[in-house]
């Protein structure tokens, strides 16, 4: 089949998109990607996390090379949720991305006034709840971690945030992943958003004294990760759309989240070492679709289930 | 051919020549589309390993040169050394084989609009962006005095062309094995006085540019301080190589070299604090907040 005929649009629960290749949040900020990429091409924008106050990040040093990855803590540096409403939001309104807003708070009460106010604003089609966030009660917890804890989370988020616009939970692969996933959905979450990333330490050569970074892996590295996260979650709810995030550099890693039973992907680290890459993905998409004679994007999700494939 | 759009490209360049000097490695990449938007102080970020790569971060260079056109369209010329495997693998490219290239990338140095005399001073391969600067600042009619320093006689770069670049030219080398001895920052203060130095630009070391710019402050000069090129994304996405820098309402902020620099001016970057967050910073988390 012709890559001209493969129909790209696609949609991830009432998300609507033009195409399945949405930036990943933290990976990407808006102004920096114009001068490479139109971002209204994009499938969606998804925001770095905001957080009610702003956020300064972490001490340095924040990124290290690791093979076929990077391992980072940058803390959620952002601007706040007043210093996003103003400065970035209108930005992203006016060159006509697709925004998804990511959001990250330490307790259920941030959550909601987070839900609230970025739902309530114009331009925004749909929510990411990044639940890869200590909760302030339970130290050494993340909401993430328990079926309970990310249950209430998403509660609180889909009642205050509109009807009408989506809220999609963030999961990072872990053992009980499908009975969180299962807990968020239940709670009201419209889709999953499943990232490879795994936490991760390297130590420096460089440092006059060893020093050790610990952070999360991302990149290529994990991508079989966020495929196995994907495969798991939509086997065992085939009918929740799921976005597959983790080392997705070509339009294979892409094609192989879908056919696992992503609805749409997320490109992140890729975007950091070659800003192009989103839409290069896009095109390499199409391509491989075409050429295993697939002509939309739906007739890929979840392809690869009932094939017998073996665990 | 349609006017070039400001901002960065991303080019499928050429490695043109790599040529060896004492310490460093000189690479002279085709890149289209580089040449034409640079301004000195800006830098280029090279993707290593090629495309079947694990190597995830690009490494920036500052620019040494660039020529717009010519028999291979336009070039870009950097300084690297060769002490990791990425830049080591830069450093063995053949001629002829390809370069994935990002820049000019980063604010430049800022140029005064009076013909001011001006002292620049670099430490190690962190001369190189000196050079183009220097071009530009005649141009303007400043008078260009340069100091180059490094430990030893190996690890100086640009002495030579100092001489055609600049109307004085000093070389300070730790082993005193080239001009004086010591580190330039000791010679840097009487520099300033007999030049009647009004704007001191820097190019080195976090310590070099901070003492750099305290010598500038000293004396009453504005200073131009350029911080090492980061390694990492180069475009600011990634939020890898933040530094402490106060801003024009005196509220400090955690910003990007890649993107707010690599160019500051010397007396707004909290020069102690690089590293950390201070805990006066615009959105630093306050103790009893912290997760």
């Amino acid at each position: 089949m012709s890559p001209d005929e493969v129909d790209l649009t696609c949609s991830v629960g009432d998300l609507g998109l033009p195409n399945p290749v949405m930036t990943a949040s933290g990976c990407a900020g808006g102004r920096e990607l114009a001068p490479f990429l139109e971002v209204g091409d994009l499938g969606a924008f998804v925001t770095g996390s905001v957080t009610l106050d702003p956020c300064a990040g972490a001490a340095g040093p924040r990124l290290r090379e690791t093979p076929s990855g990077v391992l980072h803590r940058t803390g959620l540096q952002n601007p706040g949720l007043q210093g996003f409403l103003t400065g970035e939001l209108p930005w992203l309104a006016q060159r006509g991305a697709k925004t998804v807003v990511s959001i990250a708070a330490g307790t259920l009460g941030e959550y909601a006034e987070l839900a609230r106010r970025v739902g309530n604003s114009p331009g925004v089609r749909a929510v990411e709840v990044n639940l890869d966030r200590t909760a302030r009660e339970l130290p050494g917890r993340r909401f993430g971690d328990d079926p309970y804890q990310a249950g209430k989370v998403l509660a609180v988020v889909r009642r205050d945030v509109p009807r009408g616009i989506p809220v999609l939970a963030k999961l990072v692969w872990q053992p009980g992943l499908v009975d969180v996933a299962r807990s968020v959905v239940k709670a009201g979450a419209d889709a999953v958003v499943i990232s490879g990333q795994v936490p991760g330490a390297a130590v420096d050569r460089s440092a006059p004294e060893p020093s050790v970074l610990s952070g999360t892996l991302s990149g290529p590295a994990v991508h079989a990760v966020a495929v196995q996260g994907v495969w798991q979650v939509h086997a065992a709810m085939p009918d929740v759309p799921v976005v597959g995030v983790g080392g997705v550099r070509t339009g294979w890693d892409a094609v192989e989240l879908l056919l696992a039973g992503a609805s749409a992907v997320q490109v992140g680290t890729a975007a950091l070492h070659d800003p192009t890459a989103p839409l290069r993905v896009v095109e390499e998409l199409r391509v491989e679709l075409g050429t295993l004679g697939m002509g939309s994007v739906a007739r890929a999700v979840g392809a690869a289930h009932g094939q017998g494939v073996s665990r | 051919m349609t006017a070039a759009r400001p901002g960065p490209v991303r080019v499928d360049g050429e490695m043109l020549a790599v040529k060896r000097t004492a310490g460093y490695v000189h690479l002279t990449v085709v890149a289209p589309g580089v040449a034409e938007r640079f301004r000195p102080g800006s830098f280029v970020a090279l993707a290593v390993g090629g495309p079947l790569s694990d190597r995830c971060l690009r490494r920036g260079f500052p620019i040494y040169r660039v020529r717009a056109s010519g028999t291979y369209g336009g070039t870009v010329e950097v300084v690297a050394e060769p002490d990791e495997p990425g830049t080591r693998w830069l450093a063995g490219r053949p001629a002829g084989s390809p370069v994935d290239v990002l820049g000019p990338l980063g604010r430049p140095f800022a140029l005064p609009k009076e013909p001011v005399s001006c002292v620049l001073v670099g430490e190690r391969r962190g001369c190189a962006p000196l050079f183009p600067l220097a071009e530009r600042l005649r141009e303007r009619g400043c008078a260009v005095h340069m100091l180059l320093g490094a430990a030893d006689e190996r690890s100086l770069f640009g002495t030579l062309e100092a001489r055609r670049a600049a109307r004085t030219v000093m070389v300070a080398t730790e082993d005193g094995s080239v001009g004086m001895r010591g580190g330039v920052v000791d010679v840097l203060p009487d520099l300033l006085v007999r030049t009647g130095a009004d704007v001191v630009y820097a190019s080195g070391s976090f310590p070099m540019l901070h003492a750099a710019a305290r010598a500038a402050e000293r004396h009453g000069a504005w200073s131009q301080t350029a911080v090492p090129a980061p390694d990492g994304c180069g475009t600011g996405l990634c939020l890898g190589c933040v530094l402490p820098v106060v801003g024009e309402d005196g509220l400090t902020r955690m910003v990007r070299a890649c993107t707010e620099g690599p160019v500051f001016r010397g007396d707004r970057v909290r020069w102690d604090d690089v590293g950390t967050v201070p805990t006066d910073a615009w959105g630093a988390v306050t103790p009893e907040a912290a997760p």
